[in-house]
């Protein structure tokens, strides 16, 4: 069954995510928060973000993301603030550095042997192709002939 | 070979037997079943009773394995018009494949193991299991994971029997697309429940057990297409072979990561290391069985079909290729964690803004690819000739996305960009149709429209929903707003035009939950559209709580409203959400759903059917 994890982490105490009281007064700081929470992971929880997790733990790193973004922090000095803290694995979107960049990079490489191979394939297919298949001039005019009778 | 057929039969009836049992003693509750006193109770609504029977892993298992026998007898019932050889190959992997599972669950999961003192009552199953939504959300899930099976099982026996040709495409693609929107259906239901239930309308989380019914999907969704190929052109042959066996390998992998817990260590359904090595030496024998079997002999098939660069066969290669890096994607990003920690020493999460970033362009330039495909004719074709029948659907699509860009006042390109994707592939959809009716006057035209073949107007309709998924996924998250405060009863407050007043709060009591309701009205201006009734539930039994959001469903925008706690200083949290096209994501999955089953319901696969019932043995296949 899927999702019971995420359900888990609901029971984990039945608050709501983002709280009233957690909700900065400036509209600009506030969004920024969301952005930033978005890319957090609730650490006690199966993948959810702290923007949308119920766990205490997660209304602490939401409360810790407007502090520092108050005291005047830019979006990365609060990320790299709480990567010092928690580690990498609380990004859920892993840098792209060392190994991780194999990650990051599968897609393109995947893509790029599958147009290879795909391409090679459709190369063999169409040279197996008889080279000229439109009729000739006479061919055309006999058609024409028939066709018009 | 002819006891394959009454084997399978038999197999089917037998474990039918035995799931009806299980699902007897849920019914009347039956606690002297573990199962039962672990996942039901007495007071739950009899609904709930039933689908309780798969809301567990034993359960579910068996259901699952009920599948895998049921599309076996389907074969051995309706499978009169495949050779016998190829018929009794089939039933024999199928039936392997029945065995390994059954196997599985008589070592690591019994359903019906008993308990010596039965208590009173049960334990109840999870609150949030008891919907609607959730209740036929497996079975249909299982449906397409285990239909892959069956491809599995002719691609299996088309290698050991050495031929593939257009006949086997034919036989194939039934259960391939049959799959394909159980799957489809299965996780719009995931996605819906999830939607309205889990409180904020997040609708898809890339969480490793929803990828895991994603890639399947995936694969499933090239291997439809590629299969069209061969069934038509007679090429493609090994690699379809391969997708085939993928799709199912996909399928199994999909039921280590949701059942074993290595990827998801709080998940609750089964955290067994035993259950997860039996499944991943399940994956492995079939996988290398098959993957072995497709090394010696996917030479043996030759392709016979020719065709140029610009033709429908090269347009649905790329249609494979990006579903295929796709699925992928998907697949590195979900096992990734467990690679880095286990290869690197590196412990980090992979999670939705990840696969946002390196899944999405694939399914942009796909969507951008496919009406020009499927516009291009067979063999050899000219893109110039389809791209000048595209124009008017081109042009409106560049429209829109002018339109919207302009209007949303210069954010971000998701919400546009996903709109003029939605108008591409419908417009486009709309265009071969359109196309395919030749030439002539218009009523002419309009005539031949409806007598067009089914599988047509399957691919439009399938297509187009594609489109409106692409623009709904993109609409609710580009556009959606969203408030969060404290309320008092009579409190107004604005959302996106709208006025929302709490005027109540009650307590209500339900058959096995007590629940506090708000009563919510929602108005445009002076004018009531409706009352809503967020609530929040609680189940004594399970000593749980859930959330129910209170949804005014619109065409073109739902809002949405969850009640949270009380305050210390009075009042109530509330979160209300307006979120544009949404039911678009999920009617998009229905309009796919749909063409698939047009496309499954065409003449030629029925008539390939009938044609068995009135001539009996009158035409066998040369071998």
């Amino acid at each position: 069954m899927r999702r019971l994890a995420l359900i888990l982490c609901l029971l984990a105490s039945p608050l709501a995510a983002v709280q009233p009281s957690e909700v900065l007064d400036d509209p600009v700081l506030e969004a920024r928060a969301r952005d930033i929470s978005k890319g957090l992971r609730c650490l006690v929880c199966q993948n959810e973000n702290i923007d949308d997790s119920n766990a205490s733990l997660a209304h602490d790193l939401r409360v810790l993301v407007r502090d520092r973004l108050t005291a005047g922090d830019s979006d990365a000095e609060v990320v790299d603030f709480i990567v010092d803290r928690y580690g990498e694995y609380v990004l859920l979107e892993p840098r792209a550095t060392g190994s991780s960049l194999a990650l990051w990079l599968a897609g393109p490489a995947m893509l790029l042997v599958g147009a290879g191979v795909a391409l090679a394939y459709v190369r063999r297919r169409s040279r197996a192709f008889p080279e000229d298949t439109s009729l000739s001039a006479d061919e055309s005019a006999r058609l024409r002939g028939i066709l018009e009778e | 070979m002819a006891v394959g057929d009454t084997a399978a039969g038999l197999q089917f009836i037998m474990i039918g037997v035995s799931f009806a049992a299980l699902t007897y003693a849920f019914v009347v509750s039956d606690f002297s079943l573990r199962l039962v006193t672990l996942n039901s109770h007495s007071a739950k609504p009899m609904l709930y009773k039933i689908t309780g029977v798969w809301g567990n892993h034993e359960g579910s298992m068996l259901l699952w394995v009920l599948i895998v026998a049921l599309f076996g007898a389907c074969a051995a019932w309706f499978g009169g018009n495949l050779p016998p050889s190829l018929r009794a190959r089939v039933l024999a992997v199928q039936a392997m494949i029945g065995v390994a599972f059954m196997a599985f669950i008589i070592f690591t999961s019994n359903p019906f193991l008993r308990l010596a003192m039965p208590p009173l009552d049960g334990n109840d199953l999870n609150p949030l299991l008891q919907d609607p939504g959730l209740a036929f959300h497996p079975p249909f899930l299982y449906a397409g994971y285990v239909g892959l099976s069956m491809t599995f099982s002719f691609a299996i026996a088309a290698l050991i029997e050495g031929r593939v040709d257009a006949a086997w495409g034919r036989w194939v693609r039934p259960y391939t697309l049959a799959a394909w929107i159980f799957l489809t259906i299965g996780i719009a239901l995931g996605s819906w429940w999830a939607y309205y239930e889990l409180g904020w309308g997040g609708f898809w989380f890339w969480d490793p057990v929803e990828n895991a019914s994603f890639m399947p999907w995936l694969i499933a969704a090239a291997l439809l297409h590629s299969a069209i190929v061969v069934e038509k052109r007679e090429s493609l042959k090994s690699w379809t072979i391969l997708l085939a066996i993928i799709a199912f390998g996909f399928s199994m992998i999909g039921a280590f990561i949701t059942r074993s817990g290595v990827l998801t260590s709080v998940h609750a359904f089964a955290n067994d290391p035993e259950r997860g090595m039996f499944l991943l030496g399940i994956t492995a024998v079939f996988m290398m069985g098959g993957l072995t079997l497709f090394a010696a002999r996917a030479s043996v098939m030759q392709a016979r079909g020719v065709f140029s660069l610009s033709s429908r066969e090269s347009m649905l290669l790329v249609n494979n290729v990006l579903l295929g890096v796709a699925a992928f994607v998907v697949f590195v990003g979900t096992i990734w964690p467990l690679v880095s920690e286990m290869f690197f020493d590196r412990k980090l999460s992979v999670g939705a803004p990840f696969f946002d970033k390196a899944f999405t362009p694939f399914m942009i330039v796909l969507g951008l690819a496919l009406p020009i495909g499927a516009m291009m004719p067979w063999k050899r074709g000219q893109m110039r000739r389809a791209l000048r029948k595209l124009a008017p659907a081109a042009a409106l699509a560049i429209a829109v996305l002018g339109l919207t860009w302009t209007v949303q006042g210069g954010r971000s390109l998701l919400g546009p960009v996903g709109l003029m994707l939605g108008t591409w592939l419908v417009a486009g959809a709309l265009t071969d149709l359109w196309s395919r009716t030749g030439t002539g006057s218009i009523s002419g035209r309009v005539g031949r429209l409806t007598r067009l073949p089914r599988a047509d107007w399957g691919k439009a309709v399938a297509h187009a929903g594609l489109g409106v998924t692409m623009a709904g996924i993109a609409g609710v998250l580009a556009w959606q707003t969203e408030d969060i405060r404290v309320v008092t009863t009579g409190d107004s407050f604005d959302l996106s035009g709208y006025t929302l007043t709490l005027t109540d709060v009650r307590s209500e009591d339900g058959p096995n939950y007590e629940a506090t309701i708000g009563d919510v009205t929602l108005a445009r201006g002076d004018r009531v559209i409706s009352i809503l009734n967020p609530e929040k539930r609680y189940y004594q039994v399970a000593d749980m709580p859930t959330t129910e959001a209170a949804i005014d469903i619109g065409f073109l925008r739902d809002v949405y409203v969850v009640i949270g706690d009380p305050q210390d200083g009075g009042g109530w949290a509330m979160r209300s959400y307006y979120k544009p096209l949404a039911n678009w994501i999920w009617g998009g999955a229905l309009l796919m759903a749909l063409g698939g089953g047009l496309s499954l319901s065409d003449r030629r696969y029925r008539v390939a059917a009938g044609a068995r019932k009135t001539l009996p043995g009158a035409k066998v296949p040369a071998e």
